[in-house]
């Protein structure tokens, strides 16, 4: 079994109440943080960890954290961000329904480091049970000492709300969530300044996953070092992924950083393979905003060694033949899957949920939809090939926030790896309605590829 | 629920205003506005749907313009400006849950409610519409119904029917 750093204790009943936490050694990071370290040493920690955000953009935590900027008699802010949105991510739902506590301890920790005194847990406004359970969560820490003014007698004071969103995907890019905490549209903000320099009202704000923010109790608990040991390289550490589509075992699971796709996705500890027997077609391995990779490059680099579950072996290649960590929601597709259908499913969410403040992605992913939508239903033309190729390109790099990028690299992915599938439909508009274009040529790769498992 | 139509005059009762300055209250002083959104959802659940009377009373309370709350309700999903049932079925469209049956569930609500997506059933009971991802997608294919957002995951045309029974007799 992998080691869990995370989930070990999920399946202990009752782990959502405090009590049960903590006879499993819940709230031991608080004290150690809060009676032995200072919040130096507690970021000292985190640095050491290797730990990287794990909402997507995996950025090292600890770095983060020391661009916080201090100046003398202003507020400074912890938000925590569980506006969990990205298609094929449910880990923060996981882990937020199952273990609460550890979320609001590592919340505590994390203030403690940055001196925040009040801090904020936005929830997606859909996870209303989710919100429910944390509230009882922070009341039940209130009462044994855990929140509030000085806590452990230590001296420091926190107080932790939770504020629900009003379903927006764009609430999960930083600044557009803390637009959305003041009580407005979700704006992305133009960077610089950053939150850490001007973040929540003004003041200096780090603004954190939910799973980073769990990760930090380990960490505290075990010491930086111990934590850097688990993972592979610079992926240090463990991480959830959200394992969804064709699986015969969907689900959260926590992995160490550096195990192979491939045991990932038939490994009985695992995902346990491909549903109804069926043959796997392609992989989006972070989340919808990251490039798709057909089933040989899911498994295998370029070079033919195996991929790893870490952010350096799913990158490698760049774009041209890799894909990207992103926040581990791995989506798996079967021989059954149009590339065309999903794309333009895709397309939509990202024209529903652009916050229409740049033009290029307004406009941009508004076409990519009405276009893949023709593609799909037999109205494509030869040229909107590279027509939808030429508008993602104006997408990326062109907008305020990362949503344009999000948008155009599932397009452009798709197009790289699956062009002749897209050329299929063209000429094919008929049949293209009634049949899937199937595995075709990656059936070649892939066959080895299952007879592996075998 | 009670159901507000348009020009109705709304009156927040004690209960709600309570709720409200509870939630006003986690916010540094001059800050009520971070108010707004968990106030619009207080209202939608206690009213079914934010009216323009509504959306007026919550910006005097929060001592902002009219147009703050208009242009905040109109940009998150999940305020509704226009009357719904009183059981709102929102299925999940996107990606994942697609790959396990989403959309060949979507039509079968269609038909077993007879009604178009965003139409109200002609009893008042229900509405249903496709949403984007739910994070939930490894239990797809899922639906939620406000304003507590119970979730219902692993759906098949047999469960939705059940389900939409029981709500019937509810």
């Amino acid at each position: 079994m992998s080691r869990k750093l995370l989930l070990e204790h999920i399946n202990v009943p009752g782990i959502h109440t405090l009590d049960v936490y903590r006879q499993k050694g819940g709230y031991r990071a608080v004290e150690k943080a809060l009676k032995t370290l200072t919040p130096d040493e507690v970021v000292e920690e985190v640095k050491k960890s290797g730990l990287r955000g794990r909402g997507g953009a995996g950025f090292p935590t600890g770095m983060k954290w020391s661009f916080l900027a201090k100046p003398e008699g202003v507020a400074r802010y912890l938000v925590c961000n569980a506006d969990e949105s990205e298609p094929g991510t449910f880990k923060d739902r996981y882990l937020m329904t199952h273990i609460p506590h550890a979320l609001i301890e590592g919340m505590i920790v994390s203030s403690f480091a940055l001196g925040a005194k009040t801090s904020f847990i936005y929830v997606r406004g859909e996870m209303m049970p989710q919100i429910r359970i944390l509230e009882k969560a922070i009341a039940e820490a209130k009462n044994a000492g855990f929140l509030g003014k000085n806590i452990l007698g230590s001296g420091y004071d926190l107080e932790l709300y939770v504020q629900p969103g009003g379903g927006a995907y764009i609430c999960g890019e930083e600044t557009a969530l803390l637009e959305s905490l003041e009580g407005k549209r979700g704006n992305p903000r133009i960077k610089p300044p950053f939150p850490a320099i001007a973040g929540l009202y003004g003041c200096p704000t780090v603004v954190n996953n939910v799973e980073s923010i769990a990760a930090v109790v380990p960490i505290i608990n075990d010491g930086g070092d111990e934590y850097a040991k688990v993972g592979i390289g610079r992926s240090t550490g463990t991480k959830l992924i959200s394992a969804s589509g064709n699986l015969v075992r969907p689900g959260v699971y926590e992995i160490e950083l550096g195990l192979p796709v491939e045991e990932f996705i038939y490994s009985d500890e695992w995902c346990g393979g491909i549903a109804n027997g069926k043959r796997l077609k392609a992989t989006v391995a972070g989340g919808s905003s990251v490039p798709v990779l057909p089933a040989n490059l899911s498994l295998k680099l370029a070079n033919g060694e195996p991929r790893l579950m870490s952010y350096e072996s799913l990158s490698e290649g760049g774009f041209a033949t890799g894909t990207m960590m992103g926040s581990g929601g791995f989506i798996a597709f079967d021989e059954d899957q149009c590339m065309v259908r999903n794309t333009w499913n895709f397309s939509r969410f990202y024209h529903h949920e652009s916050c229409g403040q740049c033009s290029p992605c307004r406009e941009g992913t508004g076409w990519m939809e009405k276009v893949l939508h023709r593609i799909e239903y037999g109205h494509g033309k030869m040229s909107d090939i590279d027509l939808l190729v030429d508008v993602s390109k104006k997408i990326e790099g062109n907008t305020i926030c990362p949503l344009g990028d999000a948008a155009a690299w599932p397009v452009a992915s798709a197009i790289r790896h699956f062009r002749d599938e897209f050329e299929w439909h063209v000429k094919n508009p008929q049949l293209s309605l009634d049949t899937n274009y199937g595995l075709a040529n990656y059936a070649e790769p892939i066959a080895k590829a299952v007879s592996t498992e075998n | 629920m009670l159901k507000v139509e348009e020009q109705q005059p709304v009156q927040f009762s004690s209960a709600l205003v309570e709720k409200f300055e509870e939630i006003v209250k986690r916010y540094p002083e001059g800050k009520q506005k971070s108010a707004l959104l968990p106030i619009l959802h207080e209202v939608q659940a206690e009213l079914g749907w934010l009216s323009p009377n509504a959306m007026d009373k919550v910006a005097e309370y929060l001592r902002i313009e009219p147009i703050e709350v208009y242009e905040v309700a109109s940009f998150y999903s999940m305020y509704f400006l226009k009357p719904q049932g009183k059981y709102v079925l929102e299925v999940c469209r996107t990606g994942p849950c697609c790959l396990v049956g989403a959309e060949k569930l979507m039509g079968h609500i269609e038909k077993s409610l007879g009604v178009k997506e965003n139409e109200v059933t002609p009893d008042g009971l229900f509405s249903w519409r496709g949403v984007e991802c739910l994070a939930a997608c490894g239990y797809g294919p899922v639906l939620q119904i406000g304003p507590e957002y119970t979730f219902y995951e692993n759906l098949d045309e047999k469960k939705v029917d059940d389900l939409i029974q029981d709500l019937r007799k509810k």
